[in-house]
């Protein structure tokens, strides 16, 4: 039995044309007790609807919400032990910070002397001691989050629910908060779900991410997992860059684990993989990094892609390449310019040979996802 | 610097410019008639209408409780309608609040076509002529009217009710005639109420009536306030309505004002009670003012 079960969860809703969307189609997780699980998806594909139902705002069409072996389906949002941090932060404007703060233990009945000592407790906590007596609206936007986050906190729930939390915030601020909000949950020992849009700020975060598409669990896995072996085509494309080639395994070296995949158009890519045998339909997933230039005496192979160079894009780190590879395709490739190393001077039209280790090409199953 | 006094002293004549109409408009049409009305209230009244230029300090004796300008035999009737005009006009402020509150709720959740159509509903009325909509009032209310016909014929009642000419009445047609007026401006603060507050109070644990009195509540009272006083000021000074629903029986001080000036001629007692209902308005909108801006001060 788990922690916090969601159970072939179910929800549709009519547009106003009278279209039936499926927000949330057979959707099952396990949430672990302690964990930091983030749901990952476009705007749209449901994972805020499933925040709302988990905290009580919406009701299931089917399925189940389950804590600890009870259902929630009858237990209204206020009397869930859970508690959710805004996209909007949702701060009182009429109260003051301590106020706000102390909202959930004043509708509890905590009497004063007590509410006032764990207030003040929050505040330091999040790093905001002598705001207590200032309105919300005299706050920064990365100090409004932060009381949002003390006024969840304070009442010890069991999940803290968070929906976009960092989206309101500028880049700078985002990557302060997103190590801030990890050290957090560390420290405080509860259970976050962590809506967000924004793969980068998922994998860096969370212990596990749970990938949605139109209403539907893509993937469910840690970072590692989702980056390294996303499971479909949705996945790979939405969890950071991916080179795509679809293709039929043409050849299958059971010895070393490696096979070597045609595409329609003849190119031969090699991958290491045991699941996949001799004629199977299958997309080999490269992700940019992976791609290395090599010079002219590298030997040809199933492991090397030529092409010339379209577009070179300076993003600081590493350069960014689009390589025309033929047939119409264009790979990406990371390139990382050590000032003294290979090939700094790459320019447009430059032909260039890509080369990669077998193992890291991705092989999926093709017609899945 | 010389730059900016050129900029800063041209601004200042534009504002001269911008302001003059106004200034004109309300010295002429407001701060005169206004000063008349003072000066007249401290005067003698003339025999047919006018004054006689002696003074004449019996005037807001006779409101306090000295109608027989002498000072001396205290019966304060005129004080009397006075306060009976406050609770008719708390009444129908109440009750009106009591209709529109939840009413601005339920529109602002409608979706934007419905909502479009139900406030052109909510203006509808003033498209006919306040007469004719208390007069059809006069034919509802009646003994042999609409309303009574209607509980007859169902069994509900044996007897026709009595409810023309009596208070009832008059705060039945007052909170039909001002019920826009408290609906606008409440419907104006609960449609930009955010909701999200209203679901992180329940997520805090707050039951409903908790939400309500801590979060809704608070967060709407410039709405209830603002209807308040654009209905109270109005029903406060009404003449209209108490003069047909009202009959013999409802005096509010807006008729007693009427006929000061129109029946017995009496022009300065006129002026007197309309400067004590001039007096009771500034000092609510006094009070509106102080909550409303240290509100302000606190939310800055």
């Amino acid at each position: 039995m788990g922690f916090l079960q969601i159970a072939s969860a179910h929800k549709a809703y009519q547009t106003p044309e009278g279209a039936l969307v499926r927000a949330l189609d057979d959707i099952s997780i396990d949430v672990r007790n302690n964990e930091f699980l983030t749901l990952l998806g476009p705007s749209g594909c449901g994972k805020t609807t499933l925040l709302k139902i988990i905290a009580g705002f919406e009701d299931l069409d089917g399925g189940d919400i389950i804590l600890e072996g009870r259902s929630l389906k009858e237990v209204p949002a206020h009397r869930r032990p859970f508690n959710t941090v805004f996209q909007n932060y949702a701060l009182f404007p009429h109260m003051t910070i301590s106020q706000n703060i102390g909202y959930g233990l004043d509708v509890a009945g905590v009497k004063k002397p007590d509410r006032d000592r764990r207030v003040g407790e929050a505040l330091e906590m999040v790093g905001l001691v002598g705001y207590g007596s200032r309105r919300p609206a005299q706050l920064s936007g990365g100090q409004q989050q932060r009381v949002a986050l003390a006024r969840s906190l304070i009442l010890k729930p069991r999940v803290l629910l968070l929906d976009e939390p960092l989206s309101a915030l500028d880049r700078k601020m985002r990557e302060a908060m997103q190590i801030e909000l990890k050290n957090l949950q560390d420290s405080v020992g509860i259970t976050f779900i962590f809506v967000t849009h924004d793969q980068e700020e998922a994998l860096a975060m969370s212990d596990r991410i749970a990938v949605i598409s139109n209403g539907r669990l893509q993937q469910l896995g840690s970072p590692t997992e989702v980056y390294d072996a996303p499971d479909n085509e949705f996945v790979a494309n939405f969890v950071g860059t991916s080179n795509l080639f679809t293709g039929r395994i043409i050849d299958v070296d059971t010895g070393q684990g490696l096979v070597t995949m045609e595409t329609g158009n003849g190119r031969r890519l090699c991958a290491g993989s045991r699941a996949y045998g001799l004629g199977d339909e299958v997309k080999l997933i490269l992700r940019p990094e992976h791609l290395r230039l090599v010079d002219g005496d590298t030997p040809d192979g199933p492991c090397l892609i030529e092409g010339s160079v379209k577009d070179v894009i300076f993003v600081g780190s590493v350069v960014h390449l689009h390589v025309d590879v033929g047939f119409g395709r264009t790979a990406i490739v990371y390139h990382h310019h050590d000032r003294t190393g290979f090939r700094n001077d790459i320019e447009h039209g430059a032909h260039v040979r890509l080369a990669y280790a077998p193992d890291s090409a991705h092989l999926i199953a093709n017609g899945r996802g | 610097m010389a730059f900016g006094k050129t900029a800063d002293s041209r601004r200042r004549q534009g504002l001269v410019l911008l302001l003059s109409p106004v200034t004109l408009l309300l010295g002429v049409f407001f701060l005169i008639p206004l000063g008349i009305m003072i000066v007249y209230s401290f005067l003698e009244p003339g025999l047919y209408g006018g004054v006689e230029w002696n003074w004449y300090p019996y005037n807001y004796g006779r409101i306090i409780g000295w109608p027989l300008n002498d000072y001396e035999t205290f019966e304060p009737i005129y004080l009397s309608i006075f306060l009976g005009s406050v609770k008719i006009a708390l009444l129908t402020v109440l009750v009106s609040l009591l209709i529109c509150y939840p009413a601005a709720f339920w529109v602002s959740r409608m979706s934007e076509p419905r909502k479009s159509f139900v406030l052109f509903l909510i203006t509808l009325p003033f498209f006919a002529n306040l007469l004719v909509r208390i007069y059809a009032w006069l034919l509802l209310l009646r003994p042999s009217g609409f309303i009574n016909m209607a509980l007859e014929s169902l069994g509900l009642i044996a007897q026709p009710l009595d409810m023309l000419f009596s208070s009832f009445a008059v705060i039945v047609g007052m909170v039909y005639i001002f019920t826009p007026f408290m609906f606008l401006p409440i419907y104006a603060n609960v449609e930009k109420l955010d909701f999200s507050l209203v679901r992180a109070s329940q997520d805090l644990g707050a039951p409903p009536v908790q939400t309500f009195l801590r979060v809704i509540l608070p967060l709407t009272v410039p709405g209830i306030a603002g209807g308040s006083i654009i209905v109270f000021i109005p029903a406060l000074g009404n003449f209209i309505v108490p003069a047909f629903l009202g009959g013999s029986k409802v005096q509010m001080t807006g008729n007693l004002i009427e006929r000061s000036f129109l029946q017995s001629r009496d022009w300065p007692f006129g002026a007197a009670l309309s400067l004590l209902i001039m007096g009771s308005v500034v000092i609510i909108v006094m009070f509106q003012v102080i909550r409303s801006t240290r509100q302000n001060r606190g939310a800055a």
